[in-house]
């Protein structure tokens, strides 16, 4: 009798929870499907756009048109370009943090986090004059800086996060035994850092890709990533459904994927190791 | 252990990332904080004149001002409640047990993942234009009028994109808080007599307090910030009806080239999110020591 509460419960959560997922993913579903239109047909009500023909002209065309591969590169470029400095900056501060704490080391921590919540929009003017007077507007290197700095400091903190859960027991163990630095460093820390850095490096790629506020104040066109790219498509002239989507799925597909293997460490990234 | 050697090496590995984040807190806001006493348009290059608490006092008795202030909380809030709500009942229904957690996982979670411009433009066109939205489209087939839900309630319709872009944000890390409840704890008071709902009360309600709190401020630190959806969807109107503090900045330099007004702007936006931030410190910073 219990059993049989518990397996129609079961169905009752599983019917609701698919029902909800369902609904939540569906704009996502719906310009994937719509990608796979002509321009026309993608326009007409959902059940004949969803029995019209399938084709990949939007596809093709969104490339001729704009040149989307160059916006596509500039969004690797410029995210993966500033996630990486930022780690090589952040790793020896995190380091230096987790295993040599001093005195000051919570205030540090402390004040590095107070710096993200800095708004953008407090600094958007000298930003925007100097880049303009060092000809840095519309540049990859430009973007590449700035989205380094407002970074870092939760590179900082997840990797302090992952520092410190390596036992320092760990490296007294490995002295005792008579390595010496170098190949502590090679043979017991790299080893038990590597998933830390490689968890940072996934969730800062996608917040970089993502970032949606310098990335559309400093550049137009020549560095423009995706973010500015579909941004044109705002434009009234601009109701191009169909290359919208396909320009849109394209955007959206790298980050999805690496997106549902990082679910874990985006929580501790996001709130800072708060909640685990 | 450390020796006052390993304390010099750990400065100096330190000091990179310290000194490179004060330059960018302080150059640029110093740089705002300068402009924003000064007569200084972009249009007029090497016309700036000292203009006092004149800005802020422009910017502060502008309307706009006040209607981008109550925006930005209505915007706040209003995806606050939503995300958080549905968050955790969200939560509480995919900690159940049910056939294929793993794939409605990915789909809940999957929103967060789209950039902004994308989510914003996909609700604009696909969902709500009202000719050829999918709501449109679905009003005309039950014999509605089709309803313009950017010109009509464009503040609404952002509200409604944002808590779908944050709705996944809340519901994982309330998810996470979740299972890391202690089954023994509950075991023991179930064997006690505790009801499913005294153990909700006194058991699970406590324990999502503090992920509760957490989902509030940083999703608070990023909302008071949202741009890209209303660029791209309305540009803050029709009139200011969805502009936000941010969008106001960005209007009053970028595109009125009036430096000293949106510096002012500018200040007054960093003093209130800081507000915010002294709350989200403590609560981390207590954090920190546990």
């Amino acid at each position: 009798m219990a059993r049989k509460a518990s397996t129609q419960r079961k169905v009752l959560v599983t019917a609701i929870a698919w029902t909800i997922a369902f609904l939540i993913f569906f704009p996502i579903l719906w310009t994937i499907l719509m990608s796979f239109k002509s321009e026309g047909d993608a326009i007409k009500a959902p059940f004949d756009m969803l029995m019209s023909p399938w084709s990949f002209e939007s596809y093709a065309e969104v490339q001729t048109r704009s040149n989307y591969s160059r916006h596509f590169m500039n969004s690797v470029v410029i995210s993966l370009g500033s996630t990486l400095l930022a780690l090589v900056i952040a790793i020896p501060a995190a380091w230096a943090m987790a295993f040599v704490p001093g005195r000051r080391t919570k205030d540090i921590l402390m004040w590095m986090l107070s710096t993200k919540m800095m708004p953008a929009v407090g600094v958007l003017i000298p930003m925007y004059l100097i880049f303009r007077d060092f000809g840095l507007l519309d540049t990859r290197t430009g973007l590449v800086v700035v989205l380094t700095l407002i970074n870092l400091p939760i590179v900082v903190w997840m990797l302090y996060t992952y520092f410190k859960e390596i036992p320092g027991e760990i490296l007294e163990a490995a002295r005792m035994d008579g390595a010496n630095l170098r190949s502590e460093i090679i043979y017991v820390l790299t080893p038990m850092a590597v998933p830390g850095i490689a968890s940072t490096l996934l969730l800062n790629v996608i917040l970089a890709w993502n970032e949606a506020f310098w990335t559309l104040q400093l550049t137009t066109s020549a560095a423009a990533p995706l973010t500015q790219f579909i941004a044109s498509y705002s434009s009234p002239e601009g109701l191009f459904y169909a290359k919208l989507s396909a320009a849109s799925t394209m955007a959206i597909a790298p980050i999805l994927i690496l997106g549902w293997f990082s679910q874990k460490q985006l929580v501790r990234g996001l709130t800072f190791g708060a909640v685990k | 252990m450390a020796t006052q050697h390993s304390r010099t090496a750990a400065r100096l590995m330190i000091s990179p990332a310290v000194i490179l984040l004060l330059l960018w807190m302080i150059v640029p806001l110093s740089m705002t904080l300068y402009f924003s006493f000064l007569r200084y348009n972009l249009l007029m290059p090497g016309m700036e004149t000292w203009a006092g608490f004149d800005n802020y006092y422009y910017f502060l008795t502008d309307p706009a001002f006040f209607s981008a202030l109550s925006n930005t909380i209505i915007l706040v809030v209003g995806v606050l409640l939503i995300t958080v709500i549905g968050g955790v009942a969200l939560a509480l229904l995919l900690d159940q047990p049910f056939w294929g957690q793993g794939v409605v996982r990915v789909l809940v979670i999957a929103p967060f993942f789209v950039m902004p411009t994308v989510s914003a433009l996909v609700w604009k066109n696909m969902f709500m234009n009202p000719v050829n939205g999918m709501f449109a489209h679905i009003a005309k087939a039950l014999g509605l009028q089709p309803f313009d839900f950017l010109s009509h309630a464009p503040l609404a319709s952002i509200i409604l994109i944002v808590a779908w872009q944050w709705l996944p944000f809340a519901t994982l890390i309330l998810l996470t808080a979740l299972q890391s409840l202690d089954r023994e704890q509950q075991e023991a008071a179930e064997m006690d007599g505790a009801s499913v709902f005294a153990r909700f009360i006194y058991l699970t309600v406590p324990h999502l307090t503090r992920a509760v709190t957490v989902v509030v401020l940083i999703q608070t630190i990023f909302l008071l910030g949202v741009f890209a959806e209303i660029l791209v969807t309305t540009n803050g109107g029709p009139g200011t009806a969805s502009t936000n503090i941010t969008y106001l900045v960005y209007a009053q330099s970028l595109l009125n080239y009036d430096v000293g007004g949106g510096s002012a702007g500018g200040i007054v936006a960093v003093i209130l999110a800081n507000i915010v931030a002294i709350f989200l410190m403590r609560m981390i910073g207590k954090n920190l020591d546990a």
